[in-house]
């Protein structure tokens, strides 16, 4: 995002007086740029120019070579003679001594020292301090210490007579500020402050110190001057072609989206340029305030224009590029030597602008907008230059950028949208500036191909601002905010007629002017008025049952943890998941954040898993946690169908298509219970988890829906096959699955050996109980009847189903049966167990007598020989 | 010794004395049950006395009666007031010897919890839910129609890249992980545009939920979170039925003299759109060290404003007749600023001891 330096945002608005850097982005806030940050300024105390009289290597006691440094830094020098201890051993000039590690410069260098009492950014104060041997007063500075950025390694070397040592600054410091004990705050722009903004994306111009002074007018009223109003020299012309002006052909055979890609093309030379004349300092300086790296005059002043106005410019070497100038798509397979020297594959919609070297328009030699080529780039040579302003369109751009993975500094302009009107302007102000510092002379007549076409006007009713807001704007308010921004307001017809400036291409309709009145305006005076909703219908049936579902597990023992959906292949495998279960029919991420994880959850357990090992890591012995979420299942992924927005919304048949296109993703819950239930205290024995608990805990669940289910013998992998359970809907809709964990997947998976599990599919089960209204039964006022029986049956009759048969032979006065004991042992026989049934009868209307009661147990009795050839102990 | 004659009066009132004497020297209900034998037994002086009624000349009948009588009820009535006292203070004693120390530990069963994301979200939708709005909820796996073109996000707008998002392979196929809950905004909208036109029945939801982008986990951005997104589309709706509408929210989470304040945003499915910012509750802005706001007195906490036509239009609604505005917000960010979590990480990974500090509610 956008660095401005604030020195610079003064040439083109003045700043509020005795205004801080935070007080400039607080009033840029308020019109929308938010702060990103804010650079420089934190140094203070002496940070100055020095030169090193002597340089003497010696090896510490940790193998490290370090320099011992006597520096002249002027009128901060110790007087000549021993210097601190333990440094009087010898008679020095008058300096400084300092201790340095790095060893990047030699004798006689200049260069940058804080001395004690000065403050670093961090902040870091400096004092002077013993160090390997020495008293050593201060610091000789890096670029990164003095925050300038991590460009450059070692000290910062700002001249080197003897020219051992490579200067970090080239051309930035001038002979004349090499001054011992000169500061060196100003020298190098460290007294200054960059604030950078986080421009939204509808806001390109606000990628130059121009939009963002506008906007620091806007916010509050100081006087914005724009540093695009130059005059434009020279004589203008729309055809390269049969003019002295260089030949450019726009030549788009394929636009995206019905656009050409390029809308605009203007193009000057400058001959006799030299091209070893250096940028000047200043200009290098806010290039690296900016966030760019001085390159060389013709780079800088290409960028520092950008910069400046949001206008990007290239630069070729004139005597490179063979006339004409062919913009065109590229064509499959066609290949480009990008500036950053990649060699990149073209794609058919990539905008192209290529000389005529091999015949005309063949010759590919920039991506348009986005970067230049290699072969026609300025180098140290170059004395001819042609200078390109074009304009491009967005889309064209955004898609090139994002293909190739190359967001440039022009790219972020062009996507964003840049001033349809600037072209010359940039032109003019760069060839000036280029002229200025490196000499050579404009050609006369050069080239402005344009074709953009001016912004439309946009009838707004003058009310409507108002309308939206609900704050009472009145006509000249409007109008006036409008004309600040820029805008020209035709306010004779019934509505206003207002035509968005050319740099605010994201002024498309009324509504957009609205955003501009009330931001100008500010929101700070908006009032605040409550709604008044229609009366609602409570929360769903649904969001109702998972409250319940989430509050009893709780209550329960489980703690609710939530899980990111991301699983691997592997996990699966863990699980023991079958290769032809459906489980294994995954969605895939095209981009996952980690390649072991490109899997969306089939099963919620796949990550729950994760959680209890989390816990078990840390010492936890007894987990149980839930988690209520969805778990994805694929269908065949195809293209989604396409919808057609233009007329009235998208039709209900395309919402059922889209529906009906998405991967089945049914909300479950799912728990893992591992450890003691009940631990063991002062008052009675532990109890571990057990397969009956993860049973319970579905019961819970379902109790929690109202729903009726049906529970069958077994489950699938992870569960133990012969300690799980399935559940149905009475429907034959599958509910879900509980029970003890396989063996072997608690053991691959690192679980305590017998941890349970439960995991339930809830939109079935709830979708069955909507709208259900539950009849009462009335109380029976009449006192209970008990019974108990112990069946001895052979060991493979289900309980369930004996209890049923028992429910089924008492009729209605049975209440409730429960199994409530099963024996196994020698006293019922090898291949037998005892299973005790309590029942409770009763009917509505009397209490049952003795021979009721008889009547029911022998029917019971009679029904449990007959199905499972019961016998009553 | 002889035995007591029944017309002894002075004999008996003796006995009588005696007897009374040895009950109140009763200190256990043992001891107490011995002097009630010794005193009222068949061998008791007394209990003779009375047998030699019978024998009496009928003259002497009466008074020898009278005598007993009187006798009699003197020792039971003691004896029965003696009996209620050692009684009530055998009681006593027993439930003073019963004292447990009520400090044990108590329950031995493992205590659950509710996740604090999830009872945040909830706390939130009853607050909307009070003022007759409905929550709405929507597909996590969505079309890329729904999470970005309804929502005026053009196809080739560097907008889309703000978000960066999960999309589902193969990526020409259009699906995602929503990158907010806002597709749940238009879905809802299109259920409830038919009562909008026929009943003028405004729409108010809320969509919370989870939702995905592609960050790193660290301790301020985690790729699975949750948002809690709110539209309202009815005629007249301004953007200070916004503002209000943030402000009572504020009050329900934080206290009745929160605050709220817009700042100018972009946001493709509002216009105009703004930054929601919270004055700090903890230092009201008086703290310039304060770690809830740092120091600038204000917190940020979401993203908001009115609906652009384009969305209304995607839900076949008519921004002509029909206003609306938007509002969403972060529901791990809240948690962060409200409870002081310092660390993201600590509510994605599953240990248990965080949530078990919020319990049940939040």
């Amino acid at each position: 995002m956008p660095k401005i330096p604030l020195k610079w945002l003064e040439e083109s608005v003045d700043l509020v007086p005795g205004h801080s850097a935070e007080d400039v982005a607080a009033a840029l806030a308020k019109v929308g740029l938010e702060e990103e940050g804010i650079e420089g300024g934190g140094i203070t105390g002496p940070l100055v120019v020095g030169r090193v009289l002597s340089l003497v290597k010696e090896e510490a006691s940790n193998g490290k070579t370090i320099n011992y440094c006597r520096v002249d830094v002027g009128e901060h020098n110790d007087p000549a003679g021993p210097g601190h201890k333990p440094d009087n051993k010898d008679e020095y000039p008058a300096s400084k001594g300092i201790v340095c590690g790095a060893h990047n410069f030699v004798e006689g260098d200049w260069v940058v020292c804080i001395l004690p009492g000065g403050v670093l950014p961090g902040p870091f104060p400096i004092g002077g301090r013993k160090t390997y041997g020495h008293w050593s007063d201060g610091m000789i500075c890096s670029s990164k210490e003095l925050g300038l950025g991590d460009d450059h390694d070692g000290i910062i070397v700002l001249s080197s007579p003897s020219g051992q040592s490579v200067e970090t600054f080239p051309g930035l410091v001038t002979a004349d500020a090499l001054v011992p004990g000169a500061s060196a705050l100003g020298l190098l722009g460290l007294d200054e402050q960059t604030l950078e903004i986080n421009v939204t994306p509808d806001r390109g111009y606000s990628f130059s110190v121009r939009g963002v002074a506008r906007e620091y007018s806007h916010a509050t009223g100081q006087p914005f001057r724009d540093p695009a109003a130059i005059e434009v020299t020279g004589t203008r012309v729309a055809d390269g072609f049969g003019s002295d002006a260089f030949a450019v052909e726009i030549a788009d055979q394929a636009p995206v989206r019905g656009r050409v890609g390029c809308d605009r093309f203007a193009a000057r030379v400058l001959r006799g340029f030299n091209p070893a004349a250096p940028s000047p300092a200043w200009m290098k300086r806010r290039l690296e305030q900016s966030g760019m790296r001085p390159i060389s005059l013709a780079v800088d002043v290409t960028n520092y224009v950008m910069l400046e106005t949001g206008h990007p410019l290239h630069a070729y070497d004139l005597d490179k590029v063979v006339e004409p100038i062919v913009v065109r798509r590229a064509v499959k397979g066609e290949q480009l030597e990008t500036l950053d020297d990649v060699v990149r594959t073209l794609d058919p919609e990539d905008l192209l602008v290529c000389d005529s070297a091999g015949g005309e328009g063949f010759r590919p030699i920039g991506l348009g907008g986005v970067m230049g080529g290699a072969a026609t780039e300025v180098s140290a040579s170059t004395t001819d230059i042609l200078l390109e302003a074009a304009h491009w369109d967005p889309i064209t751009i955004a898609r090139t950028a994002r293909r190739h993975k190359l967001g440039s500094e022009a790219s972020r302009r062009y996507e964003r949208g840049v001033d349809t009107a600037l072209a010359p302007v940039a032109i003019e102000r760069a060839l000036r500036l280029m002229q200025e510092h490196g000499g050579g002379q404009l050609d006369e007549v050069w080239l402005d191909l344009d074709n953009t076409v001016a912004p439309a006007q946009i009838a707004m009713d003058v009310s409507y601002p108002s309308t939206i807001v609900g704050v009472e704007y009145s006509a000249d308010a409007v109008v006036a905010a409008l004309e600040t921004v820029g805008c020209v307001v035709d306010r004779d017809a019934e509505s206003l007629l207002v035509t968005p400036p050319t740099w605010r291409p994201d002024l498309e309709e009324a509504i957009n002017l609205v955003e501009e009145v009330a931001r100008l305006q500010g929101y700070d005076d908006l009032p605040s008025v409550l709604p008044v909703a229609p009366p609602g219908r409570g929360l769903t049936h649904s969001q109702r049952v998972r409250r319940a579902v989430a509050r009893t597990l709780a209550e329960s023992g489980l703690t609710e943890v939530l899980t990111y959906p991301f699983i691997s292949e592997e996990r699966l495998d863990e699980l023991g998941i079958p290769m032809e279960d459906p489980r294994r029919d995954v969605v895939r991420l095209a981009n996952p954040l980690s390649a072991e994880q490109p899997l969306m959850r089939t099963t919620m357990l796949a990550t729950l898993v994760d959680a209890v090992k989390v816990n078990l890591g840390r010492g936890e012995q007894d987990v149980a946690v839930y988690e209520l979420g969805r778990a994805y299942q694929s269908k065949h992924i195809g293209q989604l169908p396409t919808v057609d927005n233009t007329d009235g919304g998208i039709r209900p048949e395309e919402v059922e298509a889209l529906n009906e296109a998405l991967p089945g993703q049914p909300r479950r819950v799912a728990g893992i219970m591992a450890g003691n239930r009940v631990r063991a205290g002062w008052n009675g024995h532990a109890t571990a988890w057990g397969w009956a608990d993860a049973l319970a805990a579905v019961e819970r669940v379902v109790a929690a829906a109202g729903a009726d289910v049906v529970v069958t013998q077994g489950a699938r992998m992870p569960w133990h096959p012969g300690r799980g359970a399935t559940y149905w809907l009475e429907s034959g809709h599958f509910v879900g699955h509980a029970g003890e964990l396989h063996p072997k997947v608690c053991e691959t998976l690192g679980l305590p050996a017998r941890s349970v599990a439960f995991e339930v599919v809830l939109d079935p089960m709830i979708i069955s109980t909507e709208g259900r209204i539950q009849e009462a039964v009335p109380v029976s006022q009449q006192v209970l009847a008990k019974e108990d029986f112990a069946f001895v049956v052979a060991d493979d009759v289900a309980a369930g189903d004996l209890v049923r048969a028992v429910r089924s032979a008492g009729g209605e006065v049975v209440q409730d049966a429960r199994v409530f004991d099963v024996y196994q042992g020698e006293q019922v026989g090898e291949g037998k167990k005892s299973l005790a049934v309590n029942v409770v009868m009763r009917a509505s209307d009397h209490t049952l007598s003795a021979d009721e009661v008889l009547a029911v147990r022998e029917a019971i009795i009679g029904a449990a020989e007959q199905e499972f050839a019961a016998v009553l102990r | 010794m002889t035995d007591l004659s029944p017309l002894d009066a002075a004999g008996v009132d003796a006995a009588i004395d005696d007897a009374l004497a040895a009950i109140a020297a009763a200190t256990t209900l043992d001891e107490l049950k011995e002097a009630r034998l010794a005193h009222t037994g068949d061998k008791a002086p007394l209990s003779l006395a009375n047998r030699q009624i019978g024998g009496l000349e009928p003259a002497d009948k009466a008074t020898a009666g009278k005598n007993m009588g009187k006798a009699r009820a003197r020792v039971n009535e003691a004896i029965a007031g003696r009996q209620a006292q050692l009684e009530a203070e055998r009681d006593a004693r027993v439930l003073v010897e019963e004292t447990v120390d009520v400090t044990l530990p108590v329950s031995r069963e493992l205590k659950g919890a509710r996740h604090p994301l999830e009872t945040m979200q909830e706390r939130m939708c009853d607050t909307f839910v009070a003022m007759g709005w409905e929550v709405a909820e929507g597909p996590e796996m969505e079309a890329e129609w729904f999470n970005f073109d309804a929502l005026n996000f053009d196809p080739d707008h560097p907008a889309r890249e703000m978000q960066d998002t999960f999309f589902i392979d193969p990526p020409e196929a259009g699906l995602l992980l929503r990158t907010h809950t806002s597709p749940v905004q238009v879905r809802a909208a299109l259920e409830r545009r038919d009562a909008l036109e026929n009943e003028g029945r405004g729409i108010y939801v809320v969509c919370p939920g989870k939702t995905f982008r592609t960050d790193e986990l660290d301790a301020t951005h985690t790729p699975v979170f949750h948002q809690i997104e709110g539209l309202a589309v009815d005629k007249g709706l301004t953007m200070a039925h916004l503002k209000g509408t943030l402000d009572a929210f504020a009050r329900s989470l934080f206290g009745p003299d929160a605050v709220t304040r817009l700042r100018p945003s972009f946001f493709p499915f509002t216009e105009p759109s703004a930054e929601m910012d919270l004055r700090c509750f903890v230092c009201d802005g008086g703290d310039p060290a304060c770690r809830t706001c740092s120091g600038t007195g204000w917190i940020e906490w979401g993203g908001c404003g009115m609906t652009h036509p384009n969305v209304l239009r995607a839900a076949g609604i008519d921004p002509e007749k029909y206003t609306a505005f938007a509002f969403g917000m972060g529901i791990e960010r809240t948690l962060m600023f409200r409870h002081g979590v310092k660390d993201m990480r600590d509510m994605v990974e599953g240990d248990v001891h965080f949530s078990q500090q919020f319990g049940m509610e939040i």
